[in-house]
């Protein structure tokens, strides 16, 4: 390869902080005793755990590192606040609401729960992606235990307005429970502003290790274990914790939290030159989620090129060595197009050509420049084999993004030739 | 997909190590960096990196657009079709990597045949060349066969003459 891959998927995770890999080593072969231990192996480790709590504790201002709870991932801190928070208020109600754009990891935890008897509101976003207040409201009842809603979107970055979601939970005296694992180490949190009872984040996603994901738990939000076999965690999450990761996780915050000014001023501004860049030099782009800024994650870049899907894109971009994830349909294992994009009403056809691209410390303005460049090349050679640039060409089909008035839509085509299609097979 | 047995095979080195008092060995994962890994096989890539017969044919005889209601993908076929026999095809594809390399080998492996031999052209064939597809990326395979038996009906429509041409005899329809 004559140049090193840009890596543009720090979505997806990052890679561990030298510091931060230093300071797991001992914990795998020295210091590597079970925390539950009452001997001096043991009683070493607890020390060091109590640090790491009150590391992820100061990243995300929380008063109490008691309140901090170690899972295993982000997946599973999703599955103990949703599952756990459930279970502990059946009594109470069986009502839970969400946004419709959570992580799977919630809205799948939420569905399971719908088989036992609880039941669920999806609250609605906005074209921008940002969940609507007035809906929220109302999809209230007074069976309502828990409120899911993320602090930003995986997908289009978009952040909710978590403070005054905190202060509609209050008002109800209802559990507010935000997945914070795309924002953390990225955006300021605080959740005794944000009026946050639950929050769960991700330290890979910030230059710490995979295998360690954390909770934060207000004491006054009730919460049972999904876990069970062991007096770990307070009897919240049976089971050996995974020192190493929990240290080398711990001091990722710690740094986190104190370079975040510097981490997101850096990636904004290469998130505007990336947006930027690429608004000018591929024609038919569109970018989902809000503009660059306050209410967009400073790491994230999603946008759909139109006439084209979103594989053969990345396939392109890989061998050309830029690594990006995408939203579409055709990737690898599933066949949906992802329901974020749904939910802010994206056409069916840009949702397939949807590439999301997210940003990390240390990416640079040259790497930008050399995507924007390699991006222009691969859209342009995918439009000269997709069927639907000629049909754009000749008029019999428009633009979505920028719309001629001429030929009718994207999706109404394809809805015909799948009709062909279906007619064939029933001949 | 198959897994990179190469890299497994150099990736678990156990160096037994005497000086530490704790750490009794020591495994060594090595990331082969010099190994492309690439999400399809070989003949697959190849196929949707270099493409052939990409493109339309101008005078083509038959043409056939379909797409696939489960994923989105349009395929489009072009047949030059002379004395029964298809001198020449062409795709165009709006479709991932797998539906790409599956026009283009469909479009290959049906240049030169009859019209008749065509009509009982089957999906498998194009996976089999294509040295296998994940299973979730078979139904790419169906829209390349139903694209290019689409183009044939095409030109059945617009040649019947030849359709009934009794040395070529009927169309197969299985």
């Amino acid at each position: 390869m004559p140049r090193p891959p840009v890596f543009l998927d720090h979505l997806s995770s990052t890679p561990v902080d030298p510091r931060v890999f230093e300071a797991m080593k001992p914990f795998f072969t020295e210091a590597f005793g079970n925390p539950s231990s009452l001997h001096r192996y043991g009683l070493q480790v607890r020390e060091a755990l109590r640090r790491a709590r009150e590391q992820f504790a100061f990243l995300i201002g929380a008063e109490n590192a008691d309140d901090i709870l170690l899972t295993s991932g982000g997946t599973e801190a999703n599955n103990l606040a949703v599952k756990g928070v459930a279970y502990a208020n059946q009594r109470k109600g069986n009502h839970l609401v969400l946004s419709e754009t959570e992580h799977p990891s919630v809205l799948e935890s939420i569905a399971f729960l719908e088989k036992q008897g609880f039941t669920s509101t999806k609250v609605p976003v906005d074209a921008q992606g940002i969940l609507r207040l007035d809906k929220l409201r109302e999809a209230l009842t007074d069976q309502t235990i828990l409120i899911a809603v993320h602090h930003a979107n995986h997908d289009i970055g978009a952040i909710q307005p978590v403070a005054e979601i905190g202060q509609i939970a209050a008002e109800r005296g209802i559990a507010f429970f935000c997945d914070a694992t795309a924002s953390a180490g990225w955006t300021p949190i605080d959740v005794k502003a944000m009026g946050i009872h639950l929050l769960s984040f991700a330290p890979h996603r910030f230059y710490g290790p995979k295998g360690v994901g954390v909770l934060y738990r207000n004491r006054k939000a009730r919460l049972v274990s999904i876990l069970h076999g062991g007096v770990q965690e307070n009897g919240r999450r049976a089971g050996t914790e995974n020192v190493p990761a929990i240290v080398g996780g711990g001091l990722a915050a710690e740094i986190a939290r104190k370079e975040l000014p510097q981490r997101a001023e850096k990636v904004r501004a290469l998130q505007k030159r990336l947006m930027a860049g690429l608004a000018a030099k591929v024609p038919y782009l569109k970018f989902n989620g809000p503009p660059s800024g306050p209410l967009r994650l400073p790491t994230n870049v999603s946008l759909a090129a139109e006439f084209i899907e979103g594989e053969g894109q990345l396939l392109l971009l890989d061998h050309l060595g830029v690594c990006v994830a995408s939203g579409g349909s055709c990737v690898s294992k599933s066949l949906k197009v992802s329901h974020v994009l749904t939910a802010i009403g994206l056409d069916h056809a840009l949702a397939q050509g949807s590439i999301i691209m997210t940003l990390g410390k240390e990416n640079t303005e040259e790497e930008m420049d050399y995507v924007i460049e390699t991006m222009a090349k691969v859209v342009e050679r995918l439009r000269g084999m997709s069927p639907m640039w000629d049909e754009f060409q000749q008029g019999k089909i428009d633009s979505t993004v920028a719309p001629r008035g001429v030929g009718r839509s994207f999706t109404e085509h394809a809805a015909e030739v799948s009709g062909h299609r279906e007619e064939r097979a029933r001949r | 997909m198959d897994l990179p047995v190469d890299r497994f095979a150099e990736a678990h080195i156990l160096i037994w190590d005497k000086t530490s008092p704790i750490s009794f060995h020591r495994s060594e994962t090595k990331m082969n960096n010099n190994k492309e890994y690439t999400l399809y096989n070989e003949k697959v890539m190849d196929h949707f990196m270099n493409p052939r017969n990409m493109g339309d044919l101008p005078s083509a005889d038959g043409v056939g657009e379909v797409g696939a209601a489960a994923c989105g993908d349009i395929m489009k076929i072009s047949l030059k079709i002379e004395d029964g026999r298809i001198k020449d095809a062409r795709f165009k594809t709006f479709g991932c990597g797998s539906a790409i390399a599956s026009s283009s080998m469909a479009t290959e492996l049906i240049k030169g045949r009859t019209v008749e031999e065509a009509m009982s052209f089957s999906n498998q064939e194009v996976v089999d060349a294509l040295g296998g597809l994940p299973p979730v990326k078979i139904h790419c395979s169906v829209l390349a066969e139903e694209a290019l038996k689409a183009a044939l009906e095409d030109y059945v429509k617009k040649h019947p003459e030849a359709a009934s041409a009794p040395a070529k005899g009927e169309p197969a329809k299985a």
